[in-house]
């Protein structure tokens, strides 16, 4: 399944969503977003999250405001959340941010698609 | 430079590109035009959305270079801050349901070298930043 929409297409992998950006991800392409992409969450089926970065030159807090919110989301339901393709600028507000200490940051899509389905070691 | 926007959440790439060109004369790196463009950025959707919490009003951006060092100021006339400390707390928001991090004033201050904010309440707020571009390619 392959969705575009503002700011943002999407793509489904069995219980996965892969949102890849396409805009400059501040306040105004958070609020196109995010009610999409709840959306497609609220619907079912989705247990883990991939934020693809490879067309966003830029990011501010905004952008951390989605991707946590967005975690929340599929965190209770078990689900992870990755992000891919992360240039220089955003890995910069990224790890300001600490936000790698809670979501998983691979070089591409199908690399974050297996690692989301393999579980995670038990404590 | 003095630009004046109105505050919809879609002037704010506008804005940021605009003090982006203006500050290329001072030949930044990469890094330290993401750097302005991110403060820039943050303070203006602070005005946008806290300042007039989506209510119609004026952003201003007033832009000076001294030198090798760039000032940026972003001026709403907004609700104000009433706890200008608490505000600048990381991780404090008080717009939760909108999923702010609050993170805002933590990356103003990180990507800046320094960062005053002026506030009453009810009046508005004045943020003003500086800068010295440069100081990486000197190293």
């Amino acid at each position: 399944m392959q969705t575009k929409m503002n700011a943002a297409h999407y793509e489904l992998h069995q219980n996965c969503l892969v949102i890849y950006v396409t805009d400059d991800l501040d306040h105004h392409a958070v609020t196109q977003l995010r009610e999409y992409s709840d959306r497609l969450i609220d619907a079912g089926n989705i247990k883990h999250i991939i934020f693809d970065f490879t067309e966003v030159g830029f990011m501010d807090s905004s952008g951390i405001g989605l991707i946590m919110g967005r975690y929340k989301k599929v965190m209770f339901l078990g689900g992870r959340a990755a992000v891919t393709n992360v240039g220089e600028v955003v890995n910069r507000i990224f790890s300001l941010s600490g936000l790698y200490q809670i979501i998983e940051r691979y070089d591409t899509v199908p690399e974050a698609l297996e690692g989301l389905q393999k579980s995670r070691i038990k404590q | 430079m003095k630009l004046v926007i109105e505050s919809l959440s879609e002037n704010e790439s506008f804005a940021r590109t605009v003090v982006a060109a203006y500050i290329t004369r001072l030949d930044p790196t990469l890094e330290e035009l993401a750097d302005v463009k991110t403060a820039v950025s943050e303070a203006v959707t602070n005005s946008i959305i806290h300042g007039y919490a989506g209510k119609s009003g004026e952003v201003e951006i007033v832009c000076e270079i001294h030198g090798q060092e760039v000032m940026v100021e972003v001026v709403d006339y907004g609700v104000g801050i009433i706890d200008i400390e608490k505000a600048m707390e990381p991780l404090y928001t008080t717009k939760p349901e909108w999923e702010r991090s609050g993170m805002g004033f933590a990356f103003m201050e990180a990507f800046m070298d320094s960062l005053e904010v002026y506030s009453e309440v009810g009046k508005g707020t004045r943020v003003v930043m500086r800068k010295e571009i440069g100081k990486e390619q000197e190293k």
